[in-house]
Protein backbone atom coordinates (compact mmCIF):
# COMPACT_ATOMS: atom_id res chain seq x y z
CA UNK A 1 0.00 0.00 0.00
CA UNK A 2 0.90 3.44 -0.64
CA UNK A 3 -0.04 5.07 2.32
CA UNK A 4 1.55 8.70 1.63
CA UNK A 5 -0.47 9.53 -1.42
CA UNK A 6 -3.65 8.55 0.50
CA UNK A 7 -2.68 10.96 3.19
CA UNK A 8 -3.51 14.75 3.50
CA UNK A 9 -0.30 16.63 5.58
CA UNK A 10 0.13 19.55 7.10
CA UNK A 11 3.23 20.74 7.86
CA UNK A 12 3.60 22.76 11.30
CA UNK A 13 6.42 24.56 11.21
CA UNK A 14 5.79 26.90 14.58
CA UNK A 15 7.63 25.23 17.18
CA UNK A 16 5.45 23.22 19.50
CA UNK A 17 6.71 23.54 23.15
CA UNK A 18 5.61 19.31 24.69
CA UNK A 19 4.04 19.39 28.14
CA UNK A 20 7.62 17.27 28.61
CA UNK A 21 9.98 20.04 28.31
CA UNK A 22 11.00 18.98 24.22
CA UNK A 23 9.98 21.38 21.41
CA UNK A 24 9.34 19.90 18.17
CA UNK A 25 8.73 22.14 15.15
CA UNK A 26 8.50 21.26 10.94
CA UNK A 27 6.09 18.35 12.02
CA UNK A 28 3.55 16.64 9.94
CA UNK A 29 -0.33 16.29 11.24
CA UNK A 30 -1.86 14.14 9.07
CA UNK A 31 -5.94 14.96 8.65
CA UNK A 32 -9.13 13.99 6.83
CA UNK A 33 -11.77 16.35 5.90
CA UNK A 34 -16.00 15.51 4.70
CA UNK A 35 -18.51 18.04 3.97
CA UNK A 36 -17.36 21.25 2.74
CA UNK A 37 -16.62 24.50 4.77
CA UNK A 38 -19.54 26.93 4.38
CA UNK A 39 -18.72 31.20 2.91
CA UNK A 40 -18.55 32.26 6.50
CA UNK A 41 -16.47 29.28 7.78
CA UNK A 42 -18.38 28.84 10.29
CA UNK A 43 -19.96 25.09 10.02
CA UNK A 44 -16.83 23.25 10.89
CA UNK A 45 -16.78 20.33 13.63
CA UNK A 46 -13.00 19.22 15.09
CA UNK A 47 -13.52 15.21 15.36
CA UNK A 48 -11.02 14.59 17.89
CA UNK A 49 -10.20 10.50 17.69
CA UNK A 50 -9.87 7.94 20.56
CA UNK A 51 -6.69 5.87 21.43
CA UNK A 52 -6.98 3.68 18.28
CA UNK A 53 -8.14 5.73 15.87
CA UNK A 54 -7.34 7.74 13.24
CA UNK A 55 -8.22 10.98 10.58
CA UNK A 56 -10.30 8.81 8.64
CA UNK A 57 -13.65 9.13 10.67
CA UNK A 58 -15.86 7.59 8.10
CA UNK A 59 -16.50 6.26 4.58
CA UNK A 60 -13.83 3.42 3.64
CA UNK A 61 -10.28 3.92 5.12
CA UNK A 62 -7.90 4.29 2.19
CA UNK A 63 -5.39 2.54 4.08
CA UNK A 64 -7.21 -0.40 6.16
CA UNK A 65 -9.73 -0.66 3.32
CA UNK A 66 -12.50 -0.72 6.21
CA UNK A 67 -15.01 1.25 7.19
CA UNK A 68 -13.97 4.43 9.16
CA UNK A 69 -13.98 4.44 12.62
CA UNK A 70 -17.17 6.53 13.22
CA UNK A 71 -19.38 5.60 10.31
CA UNK A 72 -22.10 5.17 12.38
CA UNK A 73 -22.38 8.65 13.42
CA UNK A 74 -20.42 11.10 10.32
CA UNK A 75 -21.61 11.22 7.28
CA UNK A 76 -24.79 12.69 4.84
CA UNK A 77 -27.63 13.20 6.84
CA UNK A 78 -26.08 11.18 9.75
CA UNK A 79 -25.66 12.62 13.45
CA UNK A 80 -22.72 14.77 12.35
CA UNK A 81 -24.54 15.62 9.43
CA UNK A 82 -21.58 16.14 6.38
CA UNK A 83 -23.95 17.79 4.01
CA UNK A 84 -24.31 20.56 6.48
CA UNK A 85 -20.90 20.21 8.36
CA UNK A 86 -17.17 20.62 7.45
CA UNK A 87 -16.06 17.80 9.29
CA UNK A 88 -11.97 17.87 10.24
CA UNK A 89 -9.94 14.83 12.03
CA UNK A 90 -6.41 14.76 12.96
CA UNK A 91 -4.05 11.95 13.53
CA UNK A 92 -3.03 12.97 17.26
CA UNK A 93 0.80 13.47 17.43
CA UNK A 94 2.40 9.86 18.64
CA UNK A 95 -0.25 8.21 16.51
CA UNK A 96 0.98 6.13 13.45
CA UNK A 97 -1.55 7.21 10.66
CA UNK A 98 0.84 10.27 9.02
CA UNK A 99 1.10 12.47 12.01
CA UNK A 100 4.77 12.99 13.76
CA UNK A 101 4.85 9.89 15.62
CA UNK A 102 7.51 7.36 17.58
CA UNK A 103 7.52 5.36 13.78
CA UNK A 104 8.90 8.63 12.20
CA UNK A 105 12.50 8.99 11.60
CA UNK A 106 14.44 10.93 14.01
CA UNK A 107 16.83 13.23 11.63
CA UNK A 108 20.11 13.41 13.94
CA UNK A 109 20.30 9.49 13.94
CA UNK A 110 18.64 8.68 10.39
CA UNK A 111 16.91 6.03 12.59
CA UNK A 112 13.20 5.32 13.33
CA UNK A 113 12.65 7.22 17.08
CA UNK A 114 11.00 4.58 18.80
CA UNK A 115 11.04 5.14 22.30
CA UNK A 116 13.30 8.20 21.88
CA UNK A 117 10.30 9.90 20.91
CA UNK A 118 9.47 12.36 23.54
CA UNK A 119 6.47 11.51 25.69
CA UNK A 120 3.22 13.78 24.54
CA UNK A 121 0.03 14.50 26.04
CA UNK A 122 -3.47 14.97 25.70
CA UNK A 123 -2.65 19.30 25.99
CA UNK A 124 0.04 18.92 23.36
CA UNK A 125 -2.34 16.95 20.75
CA UNK A 126 -4.68 19.65 20.88
CA UNK A 127 -2.35 22.42 20.43
CA UNK A 128 -0.53 20.59 17.46
CA UNK A 129 -4.24 20.43 16.33
CA UNK A 130 -4.85 24.08 17.13
CA UNK A 131 -2.83 24.78 13.74
CA UNK A 132 -5.81 23.18 11.94
CA UNK A 133 -8.01 26.26 12.43
CA UNK A 134 -5.33 28.74 10.87
CA UNK A 135 -4.67 26.38 8.21
CA UNK A 136 -8.15 26.41 6.89
CA UNK A 137 -9.42 29.98 7.72
CA UNK A 138 -11.32 29.21 10.57
CA UNK A 139 -12.06 31.91 13.07
CA UNK A 140 -14.63 29.45 15.43
CA UNK A 141 -15.56 25.95 14.96
CA UNK A 142 -18.91 25.24 15.59
CA UNK A 143 -18.02 22.33 17.59
CA UNK A 144 -15.55 19.86 18.96
CA UNK A 145 -16.59 16.43 19.42
CA UNK A 146 -15.10 13.09 20.69
CA UNK A 147 -15.89 10.08 22.56
CA UNK A 148 -13.24 8.14 25.30
CA UNK A 149 -9.63 10.02 24.59
CA UNK A 150 -11.63 12.18 22.18
CA UNK A 151 -13.40 13.17 24.91
CA UNK A 152 -10.51 14.32 26.72
CA UNK A 153 -8.93 16.20 23.64
CA UNK A 154 -12.63 18.05 23.73
CA UNK A 155 -12.25 18.97 27.56
CA UNK A 156 -8.14 20.21 27.18
CA UNK A 157 -9.32 21.98 23.52
CA UNK A 158 -12.19 24.12 25.31
CA UNK A 159 -9.89 25.25 28.67
CA UNK A 160 -6.30 25.87 26.50
CA UNK A 161 -8.91 27.30 23.46
CA UNK A 162 -11.87 29.07 25.32
CA UNK A 163 -13.23 31.56 22.12
CA UNK A 164 -12.16 28.73 19.95
CA UNK A 165 -15.54 26.90 19.89
CA UNK A 166 -19.38 27.02 20.53
CA UNK A 167 -20.57 24.32 21.13
CA UNK A 168 -18.48 21.03 22.66
CA UNK A 169 -19.10 17.92 22.79
CA UNK A 170 -17.04 14.99 25.29
CA UNK A 171 -18.44 11.99 25.35
CA UNK A 172 -17.96 9.03 27.61
CA UNK A 173 -14.75 10.29 28.86
CA UNK A 174 -13.08 11.54 31.82
CA UNK A 175 -11.12 14.41 33.30
CA UNK A 176 -8.83 12.65 35.31
CA UNK A 177 -7.57 9.29 34.04
CA UNK A 178 -8.93 6.89 36.77
CA UNK A 179 -6.32 4.11 38.34
CA UNK A 180 -8.28 1.64 36.78
CA UNK A 181 -7.32 2.93 33.82
CA UNK A 182 -3.76 3.76 34.29
CA UNK A 183 -3.89 -0.08 35.07
CA UNK A 184 -5.52 -1.35 32.54
CA UNK A 185 -3.53 0.80 29.84
CA UNK A 186 -0.32 -0.57 32.17
CA UNK A 187 -1.32 -4.23 31.38
CA UNK A 188 -1.14 -3.17 27.46
CA UNK A 189 2.20 -1.51 27.20
CA UNK A 190 3.56 -4.35 29.53
CA UNK A 191 2.15 -7.03 27.03
CA UNK A 192 3.95 -5.23 24.17
CA UNK A 193 7.19 -5.04 26.26
CA UNK A 194 7.46 -8.79 27.02
CA UNK A 195 7.18 -9.59 23.59
CA UNK A 196 11.01 -10.45 22.47
CA UNK A 197 10.73 -9.09 19.49
CA UNK A 198 9.88 -5.51 20.48
CA UNK A 199 13.70 -5.25 21.22
CA UNK A 200 13.14 -1.95 23.59
CA UNK A 201 11.17 -0.03 20.87
CA UNK A 202 13.54 -0.54 18.57
CA UNK A 203 11.75 -3.65 16.47
CA UNK A 204 12.47 -2.08 12.27
CA UNK A 205 16.03 -2.14 13.16
CA UNK A 206 15.31 -6.23 13.44
CA UNK A 207 12.51 -6.18 10.73
CA UNK A 208 10.17 -7.24 12.93
CA UNK A 209 6.97 -6.01 14.94
CA UNK A 210 5.97 -7.02 18.37
CA UNK A 211 2.69 -8.29 16.91
CA UNK A 212 2.02 -11.06 19.96
CA UNK A 213 2.15 -8.40 22.82
CA UNK A 214 0.36 -5.84 20.58
CA UNK A 215 -2.45 -8.63 20.21
CA UNK A 216 -2.49 -9.50 23.52
CA UNK A 217 -2.85 -5.58 24.60
CA UNK A 218 -5.85 -5.14 22.28
CA UNK A 219 -7.92 -8.33 23.21
CA UNK A 220 -7.50 -7.32 27.06
CA UNK A 221 -8.37 -3.70 26.44
CA UNK A 222 -10.90 -4.81 24.10
CA UNK A 223 -12.85 -6.53 27.08
CA UNK A 224 -13.24 -3.51 28.59
CA UNK A 225 -14.75 -1.85 25.71
CA UNK A 226 -17.34 -4.23 26.14
CA UNK A 227 -20.15 -4.91 29.04
CA UNK A 228 -20.52 -8.48 30.87
CA UNK A 229 -24.32 -8.28 29.83
CA UNK A 230 -22.94 -7.61 26.22
CA UNK A 231 -20.87 -10.44 26.26
CA UNK A 232 -22.99 -12.33 27.73
CA UNK A 233 -25.66 -11.97 25.10
CA UNK A 234 -23.20 -12.24 21.78
CA UNK A 235 -21.23 -15.11 23.17
CA UNK A 236 -22.00 -16.77 26.23
CA UNK A 237 -20.18 -20.05 26.60
CA UNK A 238 -21.01 -20.92 22.60
CA UNK A 239 -18.17 -22.95 21.19
CA UNK A 240 -16.03 -21.92 18.42
CA UNK A 241 -17.16 -24.39 15.26
CA UNK A 242 -16.97 -27.59 17.04
CA UNK A 243 -19.55 -29.72 19.56
CA UNK A 244 -17.59 -30.44 22.25
CA UNK A 245 -14.77 -29.05 24.01
CA UNK A 246 -11.52 -30.04 22.90
CA UNK A 247 -9.55 -30.49 25.99
CA UNK A 248 -6.31 -28.11 25.07
CA UNK A 249 -5.49 -24.63 24.61
CA UNK A 250 -7.17 -23.95 21.31
CA UNK A 251 -9.86 -21.57 21.15
CA UNK A 252 -12.70 -23.64 22.30
CA UNK A 253 -15.01 -20.49 22.93
CA UNK A 254 -16.29 -18.55 20.52
CA UNK A 255 -15.19 -15.27 22.78
CA UNK A 256 -11.63 -17.15 22.57
CA UNK A 257 -11.95 -16.78 18.92
CA UNK A 258 -13.34 -13.43 18.67
CA UNK A 259 -10.61 -11.83 21.10
CA UNK A 260 -8.06 -13.34 18.79
CA UNK A 261 -9.49 -11.96 16.04
CA UNK A 262 -9.61 -8.78 17.11
CA UNK A 263 -6.11 -8.90 18.02
CA UNK A 264 -4.36 -9.89 15.15
CA UNK A 265 -6.33 -7.41 12.86
CA UNK A 266 -5.25 -4.84 15.26
CA UNK A 267 -1.69 -5.09 14.90
CA UNK A 268 -2.11 -5.24 11.23
CA UNK A 269 -3.16 -1.73 11.39
CA UNK A 270 -1.51 0.00 14.19
CA UNK A 271 2.33 0.74 15.77
CA UNK A 272 3.29 -1.00 19.09
CA UNK A 273 5.27 1.83 20.01
CA UNK A 274 2.58 4.11 19.54
CA UNK A 275 0.28 2.19 21.37
CA UNK A 276 2.42 2.76 23.98
CA UNK A 277 2.58 6.62 23.52
CA UNK A 278 -1.00 6.96 23.53
CA UNK A 279 -1.70 5.15 26.25
CA UNK A 280 0.75 7.16 28.34
CA UNK A 281 -0.60 10.47 27.28
CA UNK A 282 -4.32 9.39 28.79
CA UNK A 283 -2.24 7.97 31.85
CA UNK A 284 -1.23 11.71 32.26
CA UNK A 285 -4.38 12.95 31.19
CA UNK A 286 -5.82 14.95 34.50
CA UNK A 287 -7.17 18.24 33.99
CA UNK A 288 -8.48 18.69 37.08
CA UNK A 289 -4.89 18.77 38.59
CA UNK A 290 -3.62 20.99 35.69
CA UNK A 291 -6.28 23.09 37.65
CA UNK A 292 -5.43 22.49 40.98
CA UNK A 293 -7.96 20.26 42.25
CA UNK A 294 -10.66 22.90 40.80
CA UNK A 295 -12.06 21.38 37.33
CA UNK A 296 -14.57 24.12 36.99
CA UNK A 297 -11.41 26.78 36.49
CA UNK A 298 -10.64 24.99 33.55
CA UNK A 299 -13.85 26.13 32.10
CA UNK A 300 -14.41 29.63 33.16
CA UNK A 301 -13.61 31.65 29.93
CA UNK A 302 -15.66 29.90 27.96
CA UNK A 303 -18.51 30.42 26.64
CA UNK A 304 -19.35 27.31 24.71
CA UNK A 305 -22.55 25.42 25.06
CA UNK A 306 -21.91 21.80 26.47
CA UNK A 307 -23.24 18.80 25.72
CA UNK A 308 -22.05 15.34 27.75
CA UNK A 309 -23.19 12.11 26.80
CA UNK A 310 -22.44 8.75 28.93
CA UNK A 311 -23.56 5.36 28.88
CA UNK A 312 -25.00 3.13 31.32
CA UNK A 313 -23.29 -0.21 30.80
CA UNK A 314 -19.36 1.85 30.49
CA UNK A 315 -17.71 0.55 33.38
CA UNK A 316 -14.21 2.41 31.90
CA UNK A 317 -15.26 5.74 31.95
CA UNK A 318 -18.79 5.50 33.86
CA UNK A 319 -21.44 8.04 34.26
CA UNK A 320 -20.19 9.49 37.42
CA UNK A 321 -17.18 10.68 35.74
CA UNK A 322 -18.88 12.18 33.22
CA UNK A 323 -20.94 13.49 35.21
CA UNK A 324 -18.39 15.19 37.48
CA UNK A 325 -17.81 17.56 34.74
CA UNK A 326 -21.29 18.31 34.36
CA UNK A 327 -21.29 19.64 38.17
CA UNK A 328 -17.94 21.39 37.96
CA UNK A 329 -19.95 23.27 34.63
CA UNK A 330 -22.75 23.51 36.72
CA UNK A 331 -20.90 25.31 39.26
CA UNK A 332 -19.77 28.40 37.05
CA UNK A 333 -23.18 28.61 35.93
CA UNK A 334 -21.86 27.60 31.86
CA UNK A 335 -24.52 26.36 29.57
CA UNK A 336 -23.93 22.13 29.76
CA UNK A 337 -26.70 19.81 29.00
CA UNK A 338 -26.21 15.72 29.82
CA UNK A 339 -27.54 12.72 29.03
CA UNK A 340 -26.79 8.83 30.18
CA UNK A 341 -27.28 6.62 27.55
CA UNK A 342 -29.58 3.38 28.14
CA UNK A 343 -27.28 0.37 26.37
CA UNK A 344 -25.56 -2.56 26.82
CA UNK A 345 -22.78 -2.49 24.78
CA UNK A 346 -20.19 -1.04 27.19
CA UNK A 347 -17.94 1.93 26.38
CA UNK A 348 -17.83 1.17 22.71
CA UNK A 349 -21.56 2.53 22.69
CA UNK A 350 -20.16 5.46 20.82
CA UNK A 351 -18.69 4.31 17.95
CA UNK A 352 -21.79 1.58 17.32
CA UNK A 353 -25.28 1.82 15.94
CA UNK A 354 -27.25 3.16 18.99
CA UNK A 355 -30.04 4.82 18.23
CA UNK A 356 -30.80 6.97 21.48
CA UNK A 357 -27.13 8.53 21.61
CA UNK A 358 -27.32 9.38 17.73
CA UNK A 359 -30.78 10.73 18.05
CA UNK A 360 -29.37 13.02 21.11
CA UNK A 361 -25.76 13.61 19.12
CA UNK A 362 -27.91 14.96 16.20
CA UNK A 363 -30.28 17.13 18.11
CA UNK A 364 -27.97 18.56 20.05
CA UNK A 365 -25.50 19.82 16.99
CA UNK A 366 -28.73 20.42 14.58
CA UNK A 367 -30.41 23.01 17.13
CA UNK A 368 -27.54 24.50 18.39
CA UNK A 369 -26.30 25.02 15.02
CA UNK A 370 -29.75 26.10 13.66
CA UNK A 371 -29.45 29.20 17.00
CA UNK A 372 -26.94 30.94 15.26
CA UNK B 1 -50.07 22.69 27.85
CA UNK B 2 -51.12 22.69 31.78
CA UNK B 3 -53.13 25.94 32.74
CA UNK B 4 -50.83 27.28 35.26
CA UNK B 5 -47.94 27.64 32.80
CA UNK B 6 -49.14 30.84 32.02
CA UNK B 7 -49.73 32.10 35.65
CA UNK B 8 -45.71 30.67 36.69
CA UNK B 9 -44.95 33.17 33.76
CA UNK B 10 -46.91 36.26 34.90
CA UNK B 11 -44.57 35.65 38.03
CA UNK B 12 -41.19 35.91 36.33
CA UNK B 13 -39.33 38.82 35.15
CA UNK B 14 -37.79 38.96 32.09
CA UNK B 15 -34.43 37.84 30.64
CA UNK B 16 -34.07 36.07 33.88
CA UNK B 17 -32.48 33.02 34.85
CA UNK B 18 -34.32 29.94 35.13
CA UNK B 19 -34.25 26.28 36.56
CA UNK B 20 -37.30 23.82 36.28
CA UNK B 21 -36.77 20.91 38.13
CA UNK B 22 -38.90 17.91 36.76
CA UNK B 23 -39.23 19.44 33.67
CA UNK B 24 -40.52 16.91 31.69
CA UNK B 25 -41.04 17.34 27.74
CA UNK B 26 -39.95 21.07 28.33
CA UNK B 27 -43.98 22.25 27.13
CA UNK B 28 -42.97 25.03 30.12
CA UNK B 29 -39.66 26.08 29.23
CA UNK B 30 -40.39 26.91 25.92
CA UNK B 31 -43.15 28.88 26.38
CA UNK B 32 -41.28 30.77 28.88
CA UNK B 33 -38.29 31.21 26.20
CA UNK B 34 -41.24 32.73 23.91
CA UNK B 35 -43.02 34.54 26.35
CA UNK B 36 -40.43 36.01 29.02
CA UNK B 37 -37.01 35.24 27.06
CA UNK B 38 -35.54 33.54 29.84
CA UNK B 39 -32.27 31.89 29.96
CA UNK B 40 -33.71 28.10 31.12
CA UNK B 41 -32.44 25.29 32.26
CA UNK B 42 -34.29 22.24 32.88
CA UNK B 43 -33.72 18.88 35.07
CA UNK B 44 -35.58 15.60 34.24
CA UNK B 45 -35.24 12.05 35.00
CA UNK B 46 -37.19 10.62 32.30
CA UNK B 47 -34.92 9.53 30.00
CA UNK B 48 -37.28 9.67 27.44
CA UNK B 49 -38.92 13.04 28.24
CA UNK B 50 -34.83 14.24 28.47
CA UNK B 51 -34.71 13.04 24.50
CA UNK B 52 -37.65 15.10 24.09
CA UNK B 53 -36.37 18.17 25.16
CA UNK B 54 -32.89 17.63 23.00
CA UNK B 55 -34.71 17.49 20.01
CA UNK B 56 -36.39 20.41 21.26
CA UNK B 57 -32.80 22.25 21.39
CA UNK B 58 -33.19 22.85 25.18
CA UNK B 59 -30.49 22.51 27.72
CA UNK B 60 -31.26 19.53 29.79
CA UNK B 61 -29.58 17.48 32.81
CA UNK B 62 -30.34 14.10 33.17
CA UNK B 63 -30.63 13.74 36.71
CA UNK B 64 -32.71 13.30 40.20
CA UNK B 65 -34.15 16.49 41.78
CA UNK B 66 -33.08 14.74 45.04
CA UNK B 67 -29.80 14.14 44.67
CA UNK B 68 -28.79 16.72 42.02
CA UNK B 69 -29.67 20.02 42.68
CA UNK B 70 -26.72 19.90 44.65
CA UNK B 71 -24.01 20.47 42.67
CA UNK B 72 -25.79 24.30 42.01
CA UNK B 73 -24.03 27.36 43.73
CA UNK B 74 -26.03 29.40 46.14
CA UNK B 75 -28.44 31.84 44.32
CA UNK B 76 -27.41 30.55 40.75
CA UNK B 77 -30.72 31.30 39.33
CA UNK B 78 -33.55 34.16 39.58
CA UNK B 79 -36.60 31.54 40.25
CA UNK B 80 -36.69 27.80 40.46
CA UNK B 81 -39.83 25.82 39.12
CA UNK B 82 -41.24 23.12 40.51
CA UNK B 83 -44.55 22.33 39.05
CA UNK B 84 -45.85 19.60 40.26
CA UNK B 85 -43.97 17.29 41.68
CA UNK B 86 -43.05 18.09 45.57
CA UNK B 87 -45.26 15.65 46.22
CA UNK B 88 -43.65 12.96 44.47
CA UNK B 89 -40.45 13.08 46.79
CA UNK B 90 -39.12 11.50 49.35
CA UNK B 91 -38.23 14.27 51.52
CA UNK B 92 -40.04 17.57 50.12
CA UNK B 93 -38.60 19.46 52.87
CA UNK B 94 -35.10 18.87 51.38
CA UNK B 95 -35.92 19.79 48.02
CA UNK B 96 -37.67 23.20 49.05
CA UNK B 97 -34.18 24.10 51.53
CA UNK B 98 -32.49 22.97 47.82
CA UNK B 99 -34.87 25.31 45.63
CA UNK B 100 -34.43 28.68 47.62
CA UNK B 101 -30.64 27.52 48.07
CA UNK B 102 -30.36 27.86 44.37
CA UNK B 103 -32.68 29.98 43.81
CA UNK B 104 -33.44 34.20 44.86
CA UNK B 105 -37.27 32.63 44.72
CA UNK B 106 -38.66 29.79 44.29
CA UNK B 107 -42.08 28.74 42.18
CA UNK B 108 -43.87 25.62 43.60
CA UNK B 109 -47.37 24.34 42.30
CA UNK B 110 -49.10 21.38 44.27
CA UNK B 111 -52.60 19.40 43.24
CA UNK B 112 -54.71 20.55 46.54
CA UNK B 113 -55.71 17.28 48.18
CA UNK B 114 -58.09 19.66 50.40
CA UNK B 115 -60.19 20.39 47.02
CA UNK B 116 -63.66 19.59 47.41
CA UNK B 117 -63.90 16.87 44.92
CA UNK B 118 -61.21 14.98 46.85
CA UNK B 119 -63.12 15.41 49.69
CA UNK B 120 -66.09 14.41 48.67
CA UNK B 121 -64.69 11.44 47.08
CA UNK B 122 -63.14 10.33 49.96
CA UNK B 123 -66.23 11.13 52.21
CA UNK B 124 -69.16 9.20 49.85
CA UNK B 125 -66.74 6.34 47.84
CA UNK B 126 -64.57 5.64 51.00
CA UNK B 127 -61.58 4.96 48.26
CA UNK B 128 -58.08 6.81 48.00
CA UNK B 129 -59.23 10.02 45.48
CA UNK B 130 -58.76 9.41 42.00
CA UNK B 131 -58.81 12.92 39.74
CA UNK B 132 -57.93 14.70 36.63
CA UNK B 133 -54.97 15.97 38.26
CA UNK B 134 -54.30 12.93 40.59
CA UNK B 135 -55.08 9.61 38.06
CA UNK B 136 -53.58 7.11 39.70
CA UNK B 137 -54.64 4.68 42.09
CA UNK B 138 -53.05 4.34 45.87
CA UNK B 139 -50.94 1.22 44.80
CA UNK B 140 -49.18 2.90 42.10
CA UNK B 141 -48.94 6.43 42.49
CA UNK B 142 -45.62 8.70 42.40
CA UNK B 143 -47.19 11.29 44.83
CA UNK B 144 -46.35 9.92 48.11
CA UNK B 145 -46.57 12.99 49.97
CA UNK B 146 -49.85 14.68 48.98
CA UNK B 147 -51.10 18.12 50.90
CA UNK B 148 -53.55 20.57 51.06
CA UNK B 149 -53.30 24.46 49.94
CA UNK B 150 -53.64 24.88 53.74
CA UNK B 151 -50.69 22.38 54.62
CA UNK B 152 -48.19 24.20 52.49
CA UNK B 153 -48.84 27.38 53.96
CA UNK B 154 -48.93 26.21 57.04
CA UNK B 155 -45.70 24.22 56.47
CA UNK B 156 -44.12 27.77 55.34
CA UNK B 157 -44.54 29.58 58.64
CA UNK B 158 -43.19 26.11 60.60
CA UNK B 159 -40.20 26.27 57.85
CA UNK B 160 -39.66 30.32 58.20
CA UNK B 161 -40.24 30.70 54.41
CA UNK B 162 -42.13 33.84 52.93
CA UNK B 163 -44.89 32.92 50.52
CA UNK B 164 -44.58 36.06 48.15
CA UNK B 165 -47.68 35.30 46.01
CA UNK B 166 -49.89 32.81 46.62
CA UNK B 167 -52.23 31.89 44.12
CA UNK B 168 -55.25 29.40 43.85
CA UNK B 169 -56.49 27.57 40.83
CA UNK B 170 -60.23 26.70 40.28
CA UNK B 171 -61.27 25.82 36.89
CA UNK B 172 -58.58 27.84 35.48
CA UNK B 173 -59.54 30.78 37.12
CA UNK B 174 -56.41 32.17 39.67
CA UNK B 175 -57.24 33.91 42.91
CA UNK B 176 -55.44 35.16 45.26
CA UNK B 177 -54.68 33.05 48.26
CA UNK B 178 -55.26 35.43 51.55
CA UNK B 179 -55.28 34.50 55.37
CA UNK B 180 -58.86 35.36 55.33
CA UNK B 181 -59.86 32.91 52.65
CA UNK B 182 -57.89 30.36 53.15
CA UNK B 183 -60.17 27.70 54.36
CA UNK B 184 -62.54 28.66 51.27
CA UNK B 185 -59.68 28.86 48.69
CA UNK B 186 -58.37 25.01 50.19
CA UNK B 187 -61.82 23.83 49.70
CA UNK B 188 -62.69 25.13 46.30
CA UNK B 189 -59.33 25.35 44.30
CA UNK B 190 -57.11 22.33 42.41
CA UNK B 191 -54.13 23.69 42.32
CA UNK B 192 -51.88 26.22 44.64
CA UNK B 193 -49.39 27.83 43.05
CA UNK B 194 -46.94 29.75 45.44
CA UNK B 195 -44.21 32.18 45.00
CA UNK B 196 -41.58 31.46 47.89
CA UNK B 197 -38.48 33.15 49.21
CA UNK B 198 -36.27 32.99 52.41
Amino acid sequence: MNIKENIKTLLIEKPLKLDCGKTINNFPLAYETYGTLNKNRDNAILVFHALTGDQFVTGINPITKKDGWWSYAVGPNKAIDTNKYFVICANVIGGCMGSFGPSHENPETKKMYGTDFPVITINDMVNAQINLLDFFGIKKLFSVVGGSMGGMQVLQFVSNFPDKTKTAVPIACTSSHSAQNIAFNELGRQAIAADHNWSDGKYNLNNTVPDKGLAVARMAAHITYLSKKGLQEKFGRKLQERDDLKFGFDADFQIESYLRYQGSVFVDRFDANSYLYITRAMDYFDLVKQFNGNLSMAFKNTKAKFFIISFTSDWLYPTQENKDIVIALNAIGANVGFVEIKSDKGHDSFLLDVADFLKALKNFLDKSYSEK
Amino acid sequence: MKPEFKIISQLIDENSQVLDVGCGDGILMDYLIKEKKVNIRGIEISKTKVQNCIAKGLTIIEGNAEEDLQQFPNKSFDYVILSQTLQAFLNPEKVINELLRIGKQAIVTIPNFGYWKIRLHLLLKGTMPVTRTLPDEWYNTPNIHLCTIKDFVFFSKAKNFKLSKSIALRNNLPSDIKNSNLDMKNLSSNLGIFLIER
